[in-house]
């Protein structure tokens, strides 16, 4: 295999393990600081305790996110240095930015808050935690916009055989950027939701501290209701930015090849991508792609045969990941919706709770084909429209790729298997007894 | 000017990281020598916990400057230094993951474990920033498109090899002193007799390496031309005696803000030399990256130092403020948390 090769298995790697732990980060931070306010306002014993449980998930998560998203800065450097030097005018000092704005605030805030329960009065301990919850939501709002320059690039002048930056605030408050943002973060908070209804579901099928762990369940259950819809509701938002800025990606989503108008949707689609078709179409809904592309039943949709072969995005892995995320979304609408309409009568509903259970990896596998449509369907660029993929990977021999590649998976397998277990462990442990709480 | 005002900046964030890091990545690579029981071992882990996360950022912060101010550098510094930085990072990554991990499962064998990745995330990186900042000050071998023309071994010559070992001695002399601070009894004693043995240990290496700088690299040039430059080892040679002294006087606070002035100074030695090289090549002085053909476009420049005068002085406050809380000798009530 080749360097460029090497580095984009080696950049997907590490930020799809990267990506497992950032989400619940972002949600689970924030339904920490809601419970830790509640034990403020409220002086329930019940909510501190949740505060602690919950929070001691949040660390373990959190240490592992943090340590694997310094490795994915550098990368630019070391693996994409072709791609750094062409936009790092921009793109890097996005990166800078979050660092300062954000990263800081989080990485200071989280010691405060694990060493500083008896150090720091109630109210400013749990500021600690809204601190972190804000910093790393801020984060991400960078980050993403860094993203959505290579989905979208705007704002920037090409000068100097580079991409210069011409008008800042076009590319932060660009709107793909906030569309990027809401469905990404949106999309965390249903995982964190998910997550806490799974395993206080689980404490509660054996009726252990049922009321605490029903208190967890109503919040997230509200918390991911909401997010669900919300998240449908601006994914179909992006979808139609999607449709209108990148259509090749919108084309390999659908697996469509033949450019046309009141364009259907089909249900059950076999890509055929060696001969530029499909080798089945089955149960169209006529016009529908392109009523959810343009809002408009009649409008033309482009197909991939008529962009050059050399532009196309590998269609299997974009439309099954495509079609992974939108179905997964809506069957966390509905199981949202039921864990809501239940939140009153758990315990005797424990078909439910059980289901509950066993779909916390289902967000997981949802935010990463989530992501594996915005980054798969980007290619052949790696910003769109301005530099290839193949142009950006740095001039260095391919065994060192190689070898920090296998170190890679080595080290991150290992640390997947020892966050697992850990994660695992506590969430079985359940919180620690109220007495113990009292004294601390 | 911008660009030069963000050389002086990038500069700054990498001395203000091996100042603050430096004392996180010393102490965990003494670790072994300086802990004899399970306690002890919890007191160290305890001295660093609330620390160690927000001094990472500042590698995190003079990596994206780099990126952000001088991308071509960035790019070439970076890839040239591959295995060198992955290096780096996985034993980052170790370190950081042990500090979260090792207190969560009550079996000697698992907290072995960790405390290994501890010694060897903080002992890998504190040599490898030497070893890679003494190539930079050196120059590295690339040619005029930025493409390095060596291995991992090109850069382990004995002048790297010497910058590798000053960092260590500079680091363990830090992370001793800190201990001293953070701990009591015992522990706090050998804390204290570690730095007053590593001391001369680390005078005589830092003497050498001046020596070697004056016979390995260009730095001396600038020394040559603006005797204001000699402010920088001046400092770093006054601080180093400083940080004695204080031990002398069981001075442990100034003993170790002396320690820190050392690294800054040493930091900035080098730094001034460079200047207006970020890295110089050493196939030719032609192939530099430097501030004029490395730098972003004025534009990027000065909202970044817009960012910076404004966020800078905000993260020093709340750092400060953390460092303030958490000022006190780590105590039997902060070993009752289980973290550790």
């Amino acid at each position: 295999m080749d360097v460029l090769m090497l580095s984009r298995l080696q950049f997907a790697a590490a930020t799809f393990f990267h990506f497992l732990f950032v989400p619940l980060t972002l949600g689970l931070s924030v339904l920490v600081a809601i419970m830790e306010s509640l034990y403020v306002s409220r002086g329930d014993q019940d909510y501190k305790r949740m505060a602690q449980f919950w929070g001691k998930l949040f660390i373990i998560n959190f240490a592992i996110g943090v340590v694997t998203g310094i490795t994915l800065e550098f990368q630019f450097g070391t693996n994409w240095s072709r791609y750094s030097r062409y936009v790092g005018d921009i793109f890097g000092s996005l990166l800078a930015i979050e660092a300062t704005l954000a990263f800081f605030l989080e990485s200071t805030f989280i010691a405060v808050w694990i060493f500083g329960w008896k150090k720091l009065s109630p109210k400013m301990h749990a500021t600690a935690i809204w601190l972190v919850a804000l910093a790393s939501n801020v984060s991400a709002y960078w980050i993403l916009a860094a993203n959505s320059f290579m989905q979208h690039p705007v704002g920037y002048v090409l000068r100097n055989g580079r991409a210069e930056l011409d008008d800042f605030l076009a590319i932060i408050t660009q709107k793909w950027a906030v569309l990027e943002f809401v469905h990404t973060v949106g999309g965390a908070y249903i995982l964190a939701g998910f997550f806490v209804m799974g395993v206080s579901a689980w404490h509660i099928l054996r009726g252990r501290e049922t009321a605490l762990f029903t208190k967890s369940f109503r919040m997230a259950a509200v918390f991911a209701l909401v997010f669900a819809v919300f998240t449908a509701i601006n994914g179909d938002l992006s979808g139609k930015e999607v449709a209108e800025k990148q259509p090749s990606k919108l084309a390999a989503m659908e697996s469509h090849w033949r450019t046309q108008k009141a364009a259907p949707m089909y249900l059950l689609v076999v890509p055929d991508e060696k001969n530029a078709r499909n080798s089945l179409e089955l149960l169209p809904i006529p016009g529908a792609l392109s009523f959810l592309a343009f809002g408009d039943f009649s409008a033309e949709v482009k197909g991939l045969a008529d962009i050059p072969a050399a532009d196309r995005p590998p269609v299997l892995l974009t439309f099954l990941a495509f079609r992974v995320m939108v179905g997964l979304g809506t069957l966390f609408i509905v199981l949202a919706g039921l864990a809501w309409l239940k939140r009153k009568k758990l315990p005797q509903n424990r078909w439910l709770l059980t289901i509950l259970v066993w779909v916390i990896p289902l967000p997981y596998l949802a935010l990463q084909a989530g992501w594996a449509v915005a980054e798969v369907g980007r290619q052949p660029w790696i910003v769109w429209g301005l530099m290839r993929t193949a142009d950006a990977a740095s001039p260095i021999a391919a065994s060192q790729v190689a070898v920090s590649f296998a170190a890679f998976i080595l080290v991150y397998g290992l640390l997947g298997l020892a966050a697992f277990y850990l994660i695992f462990k506590y969430a079985r442990k359940g919180p620690a007894p109220l007495a113990a709480v009292e004294g601390r | 000017m911008l660009e030069t005002i963000w050389f002086v900046l990038w500069g700054l964030l990498w001395a203000v990281y091996f100042m603050l890091d430096g004392f996180d990545l010393g102490l965990g690579a003494l670790m072994p020598a300086l802990a004899k029981n399970e306690t002890d071992k919890r007191v160290i882990y305890h001295a660093m916990g609330p620390f160690w996360d927000g001094n990472e950022v500042w590698l995190l912060t003079a990596g994206g400057v780099t990126f952000a101010a001088f991308p071509a550098t960035y790019a070439v510094m970076f890839s040239s230094l591959y295995s060198a930085l992955m290096l780096l990072l996985f034993a980052l990554i170790l370190r950081g993951v042990a500090f979260e991990f090792r207190g969560k499962v009550d079996n000697p064998a698992w907290r072995g474990l960790w405390d290994a990745c501890l010694w060897l995330g903080s002992f890998l990186p504190a040599l490898l920033l030497g070893v890679a900042f003494a190539n930079i000050f050196m120059g590295i071998p690339f040619d005029a498109q930025g493409v390095y023309q060596g291995t991992l071994f090109t850069l382990l010559n004995p002048y790297g090899l010497l910058g590798g070992v000053l960092f260590v001695l500079l680091f363990m002399v830090h992370g001793s002193l800190w201990l001293a601070i953070k701990s009591d009894g015992e522990l706090a004693d050998r804390a204290q007799a570690m730095a007053k043995r590593l001391w001369p240990a680390l005078v005589i290496v830092a003497v050498v390496f001046l020596a070697a700088t004056w016979v390995s690299t260009r730095l001396w040039a600038n020394y040559l031309g603006n005797i204001a430059l000699w402010v920088f080892p001046l400092l770093a040679v006054a601080a180093l005696f400083a940080t004695r002294l204080a031990m002398a006087r069981g001075a442990w606070w100034k003993a170790w803000f002396a320690s820190a002035l050392t690294i800054a100074g040493c930091t900035f030695f080098g730094v001034a030399g460079l200047y207006p090289n970020l890295v110089p090549s050493s196939l030719d002085p032609a192939f530099s990256m430097t501030i004029s053909n490395s730098a972003s476009s004025p534009l990027t420049l000065k909202i970044m130092l817009g960012v910076a005068l404004v966020m800078v002085p905000v993260v020093i406050a709340y750092q400060a403020w953390a460092y303030y809380t958490f000022r006190h000798k780590v105590t039997e009530e902060d070993l009752a948390y289980e973290d550790y």
